[in-house]
């Protein structure tokens, strides 16, 4: 609620009329008038205010005012691309971050460690639009390993159930939809996720040499437990709990993320949206893409919080 | 007798404070990387001072007959999408992004430190107002609300500094607040306010030289941050404006210009993004030096 009316007020303080945006420099002023009129930008703020959150309770965002679809279902139908692109992001970031945290915080002060702190902190130095358009250069251009741009081959097409389309192409037994879907994720995936997977890396390090420090993981080594298990059963277990946390964290960095990685690689979903919409003053969308990524981001918090109660028997709502 | 043991006192006590900041320096310049970091950053801050007897061209010098040229003897980085030298836009852009990364991050640190020292200090309902206020910006993942506030403020590079200003206030104030409340009770500041130290004189006195500490290792690290961002506001066009020759707004200018800025105008991309992540390294490198130099507990 409180959320609601910050992002109402804040996006309608945008400079410029989009009414007059809308229909270009060349519009009549009777033109102009008359689509304020149909948008209802002729109202008061506050009445303004009270129709937005009367719709928005029935799930009514609003129409895109550029492409007069609902707002809710641009959303919807770019929600799939983004969450599959950003599940494979968070997906690299701690198949990758964990392990190697582990074995930093093991072999502590090695050439292993040094490596791996250096490159960590590397990652969490790179501007990520530089690296989206690296990896197109080396990976999608000169080696043309990987293709570029958007989620699909022109020549490919998938029948869409769930908007996955990894899982719908599975569904359907389309394996060469499958295979091209995969490819064109890598490498937007690789960029969106590498400032997590640096961050987790950094996380799990610190966090397992302050468990390794703990009397129980010295009881456990006391009485003989092979270290791999002291390692992954009782170190790794509880040093957990700050990754779990930092991994909520970055999913608000994943969003800021996602609008320029689905810029660059012209990924369909709903960050390529709050870019174009933000160049086009499109309120209704600005409004409805915050709003839903501030819900997201407490959900995701929220989402922790429980993870935090299965990691952690001492930890009981 | 009571002479002699008072000048021993105060001896030790020198003493001791040099060795302190020996400790520090030694263990500052210990950190190889540390050192690194400080080297490339002055690198950069030399490279920006002194931009207009390094610079090969007129970093606005358009030269449309050469778009996109490769790097060559006469254009060591080769030159943009309007032919511009890519070289000279890089020099000249170290002034732009790294004033704007300082700009921002001192906005933050002198509201953040007012803050943080007024919510420590007084505590009670004035705390709690003020960390509410900030619980709600940290509950917008950052980057979005300065997204938001640069739109409402209209795109520049000034509003992005502001911005980023704003954004990155509740970090740098949570900071200095929980060193407020550690030293608020400690004997000293009982004894400054005992021979009559009004709650002004204690603060400039007694806190904040305790906070100075964790409160430069933080600036430090959020100035790493500030300089992506800044980067990243300008690739989103709501940072520095063309033909600015910003570090983002470089890439930004290339990325724009079509699909094959990947194929012909690959140097293009290549150093604004490398002199970017290169200060950037440079800074996070100094903070974790500066941390584990302050912290005894970090050092080996």
């Amino acid at each position: 609620m409180g959320v609601s009316i910050l992002v109402f007020f804040m996006v309608r303080a945008i400079p410029g009329d989009p009414a007059q945006l809308l229909l270009g420099q060349n519009a009549t002023q009777e033109q102009v008038q008359q689509l304020r009129t149909k948008l209802g930008l002729d109202k008061n703020p506050i009445t303004q205010y009270g129709l937005f959150l009367k719709d928005a309770a029935t799930g009514d965002l609003g129409e895109s005012i550029v492409t007069g679809r609902t707002v809710t279902g641009e959303l919807a139908a770019r929600l799939p691309a983004t969450v599959e692109l950003t599940l494979f992001a968070m997906l690299i970031a701690v198949v990758v971050g964990v392990p190697v945290g582990v074995v930093a915080a093991v072999k502590q002060y090695s050439w292993l460690d040094k490596i791996t702190s250096v490159l960590a902190l590397t990652g969490i130095s790179m501007p990520i639009f530089w690296l989206a358009m690296i990896l197109i250069v080396i990976f999608a251009v000169n080696l043309q390993l990987f293709p570029f741009p958007g989620r699909l081959g022109s020549d490919t097409s998938i029948s869409a159930i769930t908007g996955l389309v990894l899982v719908d192409s599975l569904l359907t037994l389309n394996f060469a939809g499958f295979w091209d879907g995969f490819l064109h994720l890598v490498l937007p995936a690789i960029a969106l996720g590498t400032i997590p997977m640096a961050v987790v890396t950094r996380m799990t390090r610190s966090s397992m040499l302050e468990v390794m420090n703990e009397d129980y993981v010295r009881t456990a080594r006391a009485k003989g437990v092979v270290p791999w298990r002291v390692i992954f059963k009782h170190a790794l277990r509880n040093a957990m709990l700050p990754t779990v946390t930092v991994i909520g964290l970055q999913v608000g960095l994943l969003m800021g993320g996602a609008v320029i990685t689905e810029t660059i690689f012209a990924w369909p979903g709903v960050g390529q949206i709050a870019y174009e919409s933000i160049n086009r003053r499109d309120y209704a969308m600005i409004q409805g893409v915050v709003l839903y990524g501030a819900l997201l981001f407490m959900l995701v918090n929220l989402l922790v919080d429980v993870l935090y109660a299965v990691l952690d028997p001492r930890v009981r709502y | 007798m009571a002479e002699a043991s008072a000048g021993v006192t105060i001896t030790t006590g020198e003493v001791r404070a040099r060795s302190r900041r020996e400790d520090f320096r030694r263990a500052f310049l210990g950190n190889r990387l540390a050192v690194f970091g400080a080297v490339v950053l002055a690198g950069f801050i030399l490279m920006a001072i002194f931009a207009p007897l390094l610079a090969p061209y007129d970093p606005l010098e358009q030269d449309i007959t050469n778009k996109f040229a490769p790097p060559s003897a006469s254009h060591l980085f080769g030159q943009d999408e309007i032919g511009r030298d890519v070289l000279s836009r890089v020099i000249y852009g170290a002034r732009i992004s790294l004033t704007a990364g300082l700009v921002a991050v001192a906005i933050s640190t002198v509201i953040g430190t007012l803050v943080g020292v007024v919510a420590g200090f007084f505590g009670g309902w004035v705390d709690a107002v003020l960390m509410r206020i900030m619980d709600v910006i940290l509950a917008f993942p950052s980057i979005l609300l300065a997204i938001v506030i640069v739109t409402i403020l209209g795109p520049s590079l000034t509003n992005a500094m502001l911005a980023l200003g704003i954004v990155f206030v509740p970090q740098l104030a949570r900071v200095v607040r929980s060193v407020v409340i550690s030293i608020r009770e400690r004997d000293y500041i009982e004894a400054e306010r005992a021979i009559g130290a009004g709650n002004i004189q204690i603060i400039f006195s007694g806190v904040l030289p305790n906070s100075l500490a964790p409160l430069i290792v933080q600036s430090t690290l959020t100035l790493a941050t500030a300089i992506l961002d800044v980067a990243a506001l300008s690739f989103l066009g709501l940072g520095a404006q063309p033909p600015s020759p910003e570090w983002g707004a470089m890439l930004t200018d290339a990325f724009k210009s079509g699909y094959s800025v990947f194929i012909n105008g690959q140097h293009a991309i290549l150093f604004p993004g490398i002199a970017i992540a290169l200060s950037v390294l440079a800074v996070n490198f100094i903070g974790d030096g500066l941390r584990d130099a302050l912290d005894p507990r970090r050092r080996r």
